[in-house]
């Protein structure tokens, strides 16, 4: 009881006390990997700042910067980004950090994409021998990636056979349904480390260039929507870039693999 | 099987440690549902009764539209008020998008045609009963409705917890219009598909055996307070 009580206040006295706010979206992979935990209570240490995540995909999350619901995004498709600078809705794009997508199936690996070089050739095995593959189908920047990827393979998803499933859901609830399928899954590293249901998957392809996978920060446009927290955004960017945040990305590892690699251009 | 075993243990280690992040969310879940009930419920009772007690041209239309809108999609509904709340949106300009007051306004949405639904089928069968009585004594339709309302209060106490039960246990609508942010508008079911998608069914489970609890302990401290189920007073 005295918990509850000691937890009632502290809940009340923290919608009192007035720390900025800004709220930003942020695709559902930075937040599976746990770096957000790690960053936000160093932004409000530093900047006295509470940053509000909306995790979502990224399609969500650029059409929540353009309705003017949040303050900024941090994101990583670089087509759509640059659109969403181009029609005015952002200010900037500004580069913070990269980490890279992997490919994930079941361990018996029947398509045999460990021994591939590259990702375009273990992506064509996996259409050749029609392995069970579960793909995003939400729009967000990984399901794009898988895209792009399949493309450049000469493949096109839209033809694919019932082994194809998009399920339209987010990354943590895509690697249920390919752990429950046994089925092969594109994931971002970070997502799929701190991903607790593993089953009978494993990590059989990563290390191509191409799956390296850019996060930008994008503040939204005070002249689109007066309204947002302009102050705050230009504040966090800075922080984003800082030397503290530099040796907080860097440092921060899953089972003792580096997740991250910092670098934002200053 | 073992997964459900690990989540009622986690189920029960959250409650006993008085996990300070779990009682914030419950408390929320608890704040918002509770407010929408009220609400709703301040709307739904009067308008079902007088529902059930005025004949007028377009009632069996009306009352068609009411049973429809208690399946409203919960998704749908959040989707709407998310675009109507949206700082593009028409009341942008309250700014309510992503606060708890955004995630009651759709709770009430959902759970008010379901509350006036279930409160006029029970107060049209004691509109049969009363109906000679209240006209014989030539009463204003204000007083009729009160009247109803407060000796059908068993019935309008079922269809208020109906509508309780549905807030709780809603997610579609709340975790679009709330956004599920942490120590802002997480709530226990938007939690609960948080902790899914990560793969820890353990937790998610945990919070799941949490919020059943509480829907359950509502239930029965409703019950306690209004004396019902006790002999010679039902």
């Amino acid at each position: 009881m005295k918990h509850l009580f000691a937890a009632l206040v502290v809940s009340l006295s923290a919608t009192l006390a007035n720390a900025d706010t800004m709220k930003m979206a942020v695709t559902t992979s930075f937040n599976n990997s746990g770096l957000s935990e790690v960053l936000l209570p160093a932004i409000k240490q530093d900047l006295d700042l509470d940053v509000q995540l909306l995790i979502v995909g990224t399609g969500q999350a650029l059409r929540l910067g353009e309705a003017g619901d949040v303050d900024a995004i941090l994101v990583h498709s670089k087509k759509a980004e640059e659109a969403f600078v181009a029609d005015g809705y952002g200010t900037h794009r500004r580069e913070i950090m990269y980490n890279d997508f992997v490919l994930i199936g079941p361990k018996a690996d029947p398509a045999a994409i460990q021994t591939t070089k590259s990702a375009k050739d273990a992506l064509a095995q996996i259409e050749t021998a029609e392995s069970m593959f579960v793909s995003r189908g939400d729009d967000s920047g990984t399901h794009k990636k898988e895209l792009s990827l399949w493309a450049s393979a000469d493949l096109d998803p839209a033809g694919f056979g019932e082994w194809y499933k998009a399920v339209g859901a987010g990354m943590g609830a895509s690697l249920n349904t390919a752990a429950g399928l046994g089925a092969y899954i594109m994931s971002d590293r970070a997502s799929w480390l701190n991903f607790a249901n593993k089953s009978d998957l494993a990590i059989l392809f990563a290390g191509d260039p191409v799956l390296f996978n850019q996060y930008a920060y994008l503040p939204v446009n005070p002249a689109k929507h007066p309204h947002v927290n302009t102050d705050a955004a230009q504040k966090l960017e800075a922080w984003l870039v800082s030397d503290r945040a530099k040796t907080l990305i860097d440092g921060y590892e899953i089972g003792g693999e580096k997740l991250f690699t910092f670098n934002a251009t200053r | 099987m073992n997964d459900i075993w690990a989540g009622l243990s986690s189920a029960f280690w959250l409650v006993v440690n008085g996990d300070p992040d779990l009682i914030e969310i419950t408390l929320r879940s608890l704040q918002v549902s509770l407010t929408a009930l009220v609400i709703a419920s301040a709307i739904a009772l009067p308008f079902g009764t007088w529902l059930a007690i005025r004949r007028f041209r377009f009632r069996r239309t009306a009352i068609a539209v009411l049973n429809a809108m208690m399946g409203l999609p919960p998704v749908v509904v959040g989707l709407i008020v998310y675009l109507l709340l949206s700082r593009s949106g028409p009341f942008g300009v309250f700014g309510l998008l992503f606060t708890p007051s955004a995630m009651i306004i759709a709770q009430v949405i959902i759970i008010t045609p379901l509350i006036a639904s279930i409160t006029h089928q029970a107060m049209r069968d004691l509109w049969a009963e009363y109906h000679d009585l209240l006209i014989s004594l030539n009463t204003t339709p204000g007083q009729r409705i009160l009247t109803l309302i407060l000796d059908g209060r068993r019935a309008l106490l079922t269809a208020a917890l109906a509508g309780f039960g549905r807030a709780i246990g809603e997610v579609g609508a709340i975790m679009i219009v709330g956004g599920n942010i942490d120590h802002a508008t997480r709530v226990l079911t938007t939690a609960i598909a948080l902790e899914t998608g990560k793969g820890d069914f353990a937790l998610a489970l945990g919070l799941g055996f949490v919020l059943i609890a509480l829907a359950l302990g509502v239930n029965l401290i409703i019950h306690a307070l209004s004396r019902t189920e006790r002999e010679g007073r039902w």
